[in-house]
């Protein structure tokens, strides 16, 4: 169990990766948190100082970089919060609580498959960075907008990244496809999965993994004000495999005991 | 400058007064059970805490979506989902420095024995300072803010608390959801209560245009944050005037100046509640500055403050 520190940093930068007319993906670049450690999977709540009271939540962030410069955080432009820290500009101040929640398991010897869903693909950039064999790390990366709306360079350098644009809804169920033979085949060579994206995007995968029995990771997405375990805005329900059996089929919330979670310790059908 | 404050109500000689380091404590539902604060300050330098909502078996709570930001503040209808009161005295109760900071269980019941069980249950436990009887609740079919709009069944859970709680002093937590909260705040002090608390939520929703859908699965929730803080000060006003045990004050406090404001209105303590969501070191940080605001007002002790609001 890593401890959060809650910190005030300074912004140092804010680099748009759209086009204009796109919509908007940012990186934000904050200075060096001087965390002791995190994981690739944890994440951090942030709030700008500028917000006053008008906007009563922070936002939940996956982690996707923490380099002796800084903390990297790669989002994208969604609703009222983010359309504001897009505005954010090198000098501003922000508070963040974090590293928060779990991280993905590291399995160096182990075939790896990463599933990413548009912005999902944030934490997978700090998860590359520290594997350490990332030649066994392949990653399959959906997404509705151009690639460049993604900092691809530095991920395509490290590891395998197979691209799936959807253009129109009829491009899904080839991308599903897609997934079920990815994730087939990882499990003939007794790999691991890790998946984040959206919530229909998760559903899927988590159904493949149990269908197919590849073992895999899942990283939620949830609406969250506290991020620390006490709103319990954000629970997802838990399998009968759930380790703590009192909470065995039970919501348990999805900053602390997640976001990453074991696909058969969590249940995610449609209203679980 | 000396922040103690001493809850005790005259007359009520059989039971313990509530004595708080400083004025501040948590709310139920924004502090956890106080450990997931631990990372952000030191939890024994608050008033006290306030722990989530209790009730005798586990609930699971509401589906989602469960919570929505709205201007200045947020709706909840998580519902009451809690882990239920015994497996809060066996995990999260020791976890607690109960001895260095008072420990408040609020329970939540679907019938006036339930309730009286509950209050029989904490009040026998060394680390429970005192018992809030959440009557307020405005996410639960049954009960909740029903015991809450009836001055008959607002005596009656208060006086079955009453009886089982022993020389624990019992808060009921009232709600703004009613035509005059006077009449149930009257009802709760002839029924034996040692403090009341004011505000719960307020009644509210949020709709999502496009999707033409609710923004909380429950349709409709509880606002609180700084948007219900005028309605927090005039309850705390009103009911303050209306009885003569303490009120602890709360609706939409994110600073020491409000902390300031509820006592003026006539508050003896106050509760911070959303603030925590915004920032988890919000409680800590009001703690610490109370001194320096009070001496910038010339507030030499608080019980000058408490009620001295000029009309």
């Amino acid at each position: 169990m890593i401890s959060p520190a809650r910190t005030d940093l300074t912004v140092a930068d804010n680099v748009p990766f759209s086009q204009p007319g796109e919509p908007g993906f940012f990186a934000l670049m904050l200075e060096n948190p001087g965390w002791v450690s995190w994981l690739p999977g944890q994440f951090v709540m942030l709030r700008p100082h500028g917000w006053g009271s008008e906007l009563t939540w922070a936002r939940p962030f996956s982690i996707s970089r923490v380099t002796p410069q800084g903390l990297v955080l790669f989002y994208q432009v969604v609703g009222r919060g983010t359309s504001r820290i897009a505005k954010l500009v090198s000098g501003d101040k922000v508070t963040i609580w974090g590293p928060l929640g779990t991280g993905f398991a590291v399995e160096p010897a182990r075939p790896t498959l990463l599933l990413a869903g548009g912005i999902g693909i944030a934490p997978f950039y700090g998860y590359a960075d520290r594997h350490p064999s990332p030649e066994h790390l392949s990653m399959l990366f959906g997404h509705r907008q151009i690639s460049d709306c993604y900092p691809m360079d530095s991920l395509s350098q490290i590891i395998d990244v197979e691209h799936f644009r959807e253009r129109t809804p009829a491009d899904i169920p080839v991308f599903q496809d897609m997934i079920r033979a990815r994730m087939k085949a990882c499990r003939s060579k007794d790999g691991l999965a890790l998946a984040c994206g959206p919530m229909p995007f998760l559903r899927m995968i988590w159904e493949y993994a149990l269908e197919i029995g590849l073992r895999t990771q899942l990283s939620l997405e949830q609406r969250m004000a506290c991020g620390v375990g006490a709103c319990l805005g954000c629970v997802t329900r838990t399998s009968m495999h759930w380790a703590d059996a009192e909470k065995a089929g039970l919501p348990v919330q999805t900053c602390t005991s997640g976001p990453v979670f074991w696909a058969e310790d969590i249940d995610l059908k449609a209203g679980a | 400058m000396d922040m103690e404050v001493k809850l005790h109500p005259a007359g009520h000689d059989g039971v313990r007064p509530l004595s708080l380091k400083n004025p501040v404590m948590t709310a139920s539902g924004t502090f956890g059970c106080g450990a997931e604060f631990m990372p952000y300050g030191n939890i024994a330098r608050l008033g006290g805490i306030v722990v989530k909502g209790l009730s005798l078996r586990a609930r699971e709570g509401n589906p989602l979506p469960r919570i929505a930001e709205t201007p200045s503040g947020m709706l909840n209808a998580v519902g009451l989902q809690n882990d239920g009161v015994e497996a809060f005295i066996r995990h999260r109760l020791p976890a607690l420095p109960w001895q260095d900071v008072p420990v408040i269980a609020n329970i939540y019941a679907s019938c006036a024995e339930d309730f009286g069980e509950l209050a029989g249950i904490l009040s026998a436990e060394d680390g429970v300072a005192a018992v809030e009887v959440n009557i307020s609740c405005p996410n639960v079919r049954e009960g909740g803010v029903l015991f809450g709009q009836d001055p008959v069944m607002a005596a009656k859970v208060t006086g079955a608390v009453k009886r089982r709680a022993g020389t624990k002093p019992v808060i009921v937590k009232l709600s703004p959801n009613v035509t005059d909260i006077t009449v149930i705040a009257r009802a709760a002090e002839d029924a034996g209560a040692d403090m009341l608390a004011c505000i719960n939520t307020v009644t509210g929703m949020a709709v999502d245009l496009e999707r033409r859908v609710p923004l909380l699965a429950n349709i409709v929730g509880g606002l609180s944050g700084p948007a219900i803080k005028p309605v927090g000060l005039r309850c705390v006003w009103q009911v303050s005037r209306a009885v003569k045990i303490p009120v602890i004050g709360m609706g939409g406090i994110s600073s020491a100046r409000d902390v300031l404001e509820y006592i003026l209105v006539g508050a003896h303590a106050v509760q911070v509640g959303t603030a925590s969501f915004s920032d988890p070191a919000a409680t800590f940080r009001i703690v610490d500055e109370l001194p320096g605001l009070c001496r910038r007002l010339g507030i030499e002790r608080l019980d000058d403050l408490r009620g001295a609001l000029k009309v």
